[in-house]
């Protein structure tokens, strides 16, 4: 064992002396109260450490004791419905532990409850050859998942003896191989390493929000990644919290990286109470929640959201489709820079380490869709969404320039159009995804053929509108033609008929990617009996008269099944009535 | 610490006289042994006197010490340091209401000592999220931009964006006079003040002398002629005595911290002095933490009945929103009132810009039975419509306003209507209903099919249908 004596404290950094043996990122026991640290430096016997915990009152010669290994996670079943702080201690047990409403330091919890007996049935046999990564049995967890248990990845053999169906705990041995080796239900698996899988594939299927602007216009594939980045105010948060609630898949891990503790609430007093929509259990049975406040110590926010992802990835070997949301992601990259500097660092650009943009991609190359070790040929998908906090709002930032150029989503959020009251606040000018053509054919098998031209006509509108605004600034809206005063009238139905989406409302929060398009269609309809009309002599204001239009707004709020059967016929109908102005 | 080792140190309690270094606000002290981090020191001074300090920094056998009075007069050769053996602590008790203390916790009111009834660790410790209650009880403080288009639950945390000159010391003394919540009760306020002038310190206790307020206010008081380092301490004083008030003594507590600038101000000073590295405009890079250790301690707890709600004010340094202060503090609380020079200069009072202004938690504390049904249909419509207005007020004055059409026009007289008559209400308080109300009266002068946002509250509440409505009973 190795204990050394703390010779140096400043804030969340601590050095001790007469480390040698320990190994860079051991876990360490800081101090009589036994805070949780890990090594970050390593120089002759001293090993500078980042403490997860608050340092007042630790003492120069306190013992520092090291646990010789990793940070690592506890994983298997049990983890739903849990809220872990950055390193898997689980809140409730904390607050119950220690009987007290504030966080107290050096509590140790295990993440697991130990005495919760699940329902496991075998699925090996004995004499059967194991892999890493190969099921050996199946317990059903928070209602609708089939939690695989899974030979630890590092492990192969023989099955020697493997329990019958039945009642266990996830310390019981359910399966010994010929070496000897025990089995549990419950492993364990180092944060900073991604697990491994057999191998990538390709990301074709798109991660559904349930968000019109998002599913049509800025498409994510299940297994890639984006970014979400905007000022204060401009609804980071919700946007997260919507896509945590409706996004379509059947794990989502929640990472409230360094954010506020009423939102945090906000999550753990909903999430219990809705439902999920495709399985009719509770959203929270499908959730993981990884809390670390901004108030709670800096450096366990650093690993909070390597605590996350990997969770995330567990769940991606039994073969499901799982999403991390990280809010926010520049907290993780302000708590590196709160390092680095005690550390006296030399600092890239605004002071962040320039190590940054390295630790940035392996975090998001962590996603992806892959074909999981072990038999059965299980698909799983680990779908990243981070958001970022840029300074200012200014996106020319490290942290948003550097996520850019790793991610393949930019969902920019704009503080002009949060400020009117526009949401979700995400600007259909800056944003992009790279993801169109993979997703594509997807959509025009699914949803219409005519998917991407529908998509690519609005964005034009949406694009020719902005440039005559510019031209409005300054010659007013009258010295506009009839015919592009009408693409000003059009784009107005797209934002406020079709992208604005109140994520309050029962019916508007979520919508299927169906309706969407059938909206855009219908608006795209009214803009092309418009346009026809016109040419004949019909004005503008004859067009803009008719009651249709007030039918148009209220679809997003209209119950999807009769929305979508109303839409076709609304359509035939815009045709009709638009052609039937008479020419004044 | 170990029983034994408490006892071995106090025992040994030494005087060092090893002072090194000095440089600003710091002092290094060489050969120390036993020193915690974080704890307190005695500076003893050469001349008799003593000063209070905290260490920042140990390193094998030494120590920084920041001292908070300012190292004037301090000399390598005689000023003796000794170690107190704790982190900051405050004595705490219910008769704290009414007084008046220094900005580490001294009362300075000439009063009677406080006997404390317990000693509490100023820095706190986070409130587990799992333990947090959701806030959801509207504070009607008679203010319309904040009722009714900002509201303010309890438990929450909504700054002040200021600029230098704008009235933001006036709307906080109008909203400790209005504050309520529905049940009825009363606020307690703790009142910490950072590097602000004698004139703004005797302008809040002339106001709550004045409104009788004063009983129930715990003042902290570090004035702009203090030293620096002390108000770093002042805002956890503040909030520590809030959290007992709140959490051990039921009590509704509303806590105003101002200047938050000047808090920033003296921890960029400390960190300059400390030689580490800058973040941006000088200030370090564990601001954001830092002010978050202060801006989190607000909030509401499972089973509890008090609740601390934090109203921060600070200074947007040149009206700058994206400064590093006003931008970390958005980040972390949950929404922001702003203020703006344009309406301050137009004789406007409250001069609440209302389109930058945004309460997060908004939602959880209006509707129904809290506030009114109609609530947030009607903020949605005004804000819309006054972002219209706006708008059209930047063509007019390209365009002019013949080149408008008629509704454009009602859209431009709005958006001045509802300067003058929903935000510059003057220093007089309103019900939420009257707010509503003359929010519906605003409303009423645009085209009623432009009013998507309430259109299923028209028949109710738009002073016209309900006219109508009125005179057709009336017929019959």
């Amino acid at each position: 064992m190795i204990v050394g004596t703390l010779s140096k404290i400043t804030g969340p950094v601590v050095v001790a002396d007469g480390m040698t043996g320990t190994k860079m990122y051991d876990v360490v026991r800081v101090g009589e109260a036994g805070l949780m640290g890990e090594v970050i430096r390593l120089e002759g016997e001293l090993a500078t450490i980042q403490v997860y915990e608050d340092t007042s009152g630790l003492l120069i010669g306190e013992p520092v004791e090291s646990t010789e290994g990793p940070l690592k996670l506890e994983l298997g079943p049990g983890l739903l419905a849990s809220i872990y702080d950055g390193i898997q201690r689980p809140l409730p047990v904390i607050a119950d532990d220690t009987n007290s409403d504030f966080i107290a330091r050096g509590t140790v919890a295990s993440a697991l409850d130990r005495t919760k007996q699940w329902d496991f049935t075998p699925v090996a046999t004995v004499g059967q050859q194991v892999l890493g990564g190969d099921v050996l049995g199946t317990t059903p967890e928070g209602g609708t998942v089939l939690h695989r248990i899974m030979v630890p990845p590092d492990i192969s053999g023989t099955v020697a003896e493997i329990v019958p169906a039945g009642l266990y705990t996830i310390d019981d041995v359910i399966a010994r191989l010929e070496d000897g080796t025990e089995i549990k239900m419950s492993q364990w698996w180092p944060v900073r390493y991604g697990r491994p899988y057999k191998r990538k594939l390709d990301p074709t299927t798109p991660f559904m929000t349930g968000m019109r602007i998002l599913d049509t216009f800025f498409p994510v594939a299940l297994g890639g990644n984006a970014i979400i980045p905007g000022g204060f105010g401009t609804g980071k948060t919700v946007t997260q919290q919507s896509l945590a609630k409706w996004a379509d898949v059947d794990i989502i891990i929640y990472v409230g990286c360094g954010e506020r503790g009423n939102e945090m609430t906000e999550v753990l007093a909903e999430f219990p109470e809705l439902d999920d929509p495709r399985t009719g259990y509770k959203l929270m049975d499908r959730t993981v929640l990884v809390a670390n406040t901004s108030n709670m110590p800096v450096a366990a926010r650093e690993a909070s959201i390597y605590t996350g992802v990997t969770l995330a990835e567990y769940y991606r070997d039994m073969g499901y489709n799982v999403a991390m949301m990280a809010d926010s992601t520049s907290r993780w990259g302000e708590a590196l820079r709160e390092v680095s500097g005690r550390l006296e660092e030399m600092p890239g650009e605004e002071g962040y380490p320039a190590y940054l943009a390295t630790r940035l991609a392996s975090f998001y190359e962590r996603s992806g869709r892959v074909e999981a070790l072990g038999d059965g040929d299980r698909v799983g998908s680990v779908t990243m969404v981070g958001a970022v906090s840029p300074a200012g709002g200014d996106m020319s930032e490290p942290m948003t320039q550097n996520s850019l150029r790793v991610t393949g989503a930019f969902w920019a959020l704009d503080t002009a159009l949060a400020h009117r009251r526009h949401f979700p606040a995400i600007s259909w000018t800056k944003s992009y995804t790279l993801y169109l053509g993979q997703v594509q054919d997807w959509f025009e098998a699914e949803v219409a053929d005519d998917w991407r031209a529908v998509r690519e006509r609005a964005m034009f509108i949406l694009q020719k509108e902005t440039e005559l605004q510019e031209i409005v600034q300054l010659v007013g809206p009258d010295a506009l033609p009839e015919t592009e005063k009408i693409i000003l009238e059009v784009a107005r139905m797209i934002r406020e008929d079709f992208l604005q989406q109140f994520a309050f409302d029962a019916i508007d929060a979520y919508c299927p990617p169906q309706k969407g398009y059938w909206i855009l269609k219908t608006v795209l309809a009214f803009n092309d009996a418009a346009t026809q009309a016109m040419s004949r002599g019909v004005s503008l204001r004859q067009v803009m008269q008719l009651p249709l239009r007030d039918e148009i707004s209220t679809l997003k709020t209209t119950p999807h099944e009769e929305a979508l059967e109303r839409m076709p016929a609304l359509v035939h109908e815009i045709n009709e009535q638009i052609a039937g102005i008479e020419v004044l | 610490m170990s029983v034994e080792a408490t006892i071995d140190r106090s025992l040994l309690s030494t005087e060092y006289r090893t002072l090194t270094y000095v440089t600003g606000p710091l002092i290094y002290v060489e050969n120390v042994h036993g020193v915690a981090y974080n704890e307190m020191v005695a500076v003893l001074m050469p001349d008799g006197s003593e000063r209070s300090g905290q260490v920042l920094e140990v390193s094998g056998s030494t120590a920084v010490i920041q001292v908070f009075e300012g190292t004037q007069g301090v000399d390598i050769d005689r000023t003796r340091v000794r170690f107190l053996e704790e982190v900051a602590m405050i004595d705490v008790a219910p008769e704290l209401l009414g007084r008046i203390m220094n900005g580490t916790g001294k009362p300075i009111d000439g009063g009677a000592p406080i006997i404390p009834e317990k000693r509490l660790d100023i820095n706190g410790a986070p409130i587990n999220p799992y333990r947090r209650a959701q806030p959801a009880d509207f504070i009607e403080t008679g203010i319309s931009a904040i009722d009714g288009l900002n509201t303010l639950v309890r438990g929450q945390k909504l700054p002040i964006f200021s600029g230098s000159g704008l009235p933001a010391n006036e709307l906080a003394a109008q909203i400790i006079r209005q504050a309520r919540v529905k049940s009825g009760e009363e606020f307690a306020i703790v009142f910490g003040a950072m590097g602000i002038t004698h004139r703004e310190a005797a302008y809040f206790m002339n106001q709550f002398e004045s409104t009788g307020a004063l009983e129930r206010v715990v003042f902290f008081l570090n004035l702009a002629d203090d030293p620096t380092v002390e108000r770093l301490l002042t805002p956890k004083c503040a909030l520590t005595v809030a959290e007992y008030l709140a959490f051990e003594k039921d009590l509704q507590v509303l806590v105003i911290l101002s200047d938050m600038t000047n808090y920033c101000e003296a921890l960029r000073e400390v960190s300059t002095a400390r030689e580490e590295v800058p973040g941006r405009r000088g200030y370090p890079g564990y601001m954001y933490t830092d002010l978050s250790t202060i801006y989190e301690r607000a909030g509401r707890i499972k089973g509890q009945k008090g609740s601390v709600t934090q109203l921060p004010i600070l200074t947007m340094p040149d009206d700058d929103i994206t400064h590093p202060i006003p931008d970390l503090t958005g980040y972390i609380t949950e929404g922001q009132i702003v203020l703006s020079r344009q309406l301050h200069r137009r004789g406007l009072f409250p001069p609440i810009d209302v389109l930058p202004c945004l309460s997060r938690l908004m939602n959880l504390g209006i509707g129904d039975e809290k506030t009114r049904d109609d609530h947030r249909a009607v903020a949605n419509q005004l804000y819309a419509a006054y972002a219209q207005g706006r708008d059209l007020r930047r063509l007019v004055a390209i365009v002019g306003e013949e080149a408008l059409s008629d509704s454009d026009r009602r859209f431009l007289h709005f958006a001045d209507g509802f300067e003058a008559q929903f935000i510059g209400q003057g220093d007089k308080g309103r019900t939420i209903e009257e707010t509503l109300t003359v929010g519906w009266e605003l409303m009423s002068e645009l085209p009623m099919n432009e009013l998507k946002r309430v259109r299923d509250f028209i028949d109710k509440y738009h002073p016209t249908a309900v006219a109508n409505k009125a005179a057709e009973l009336g017929d019959l």
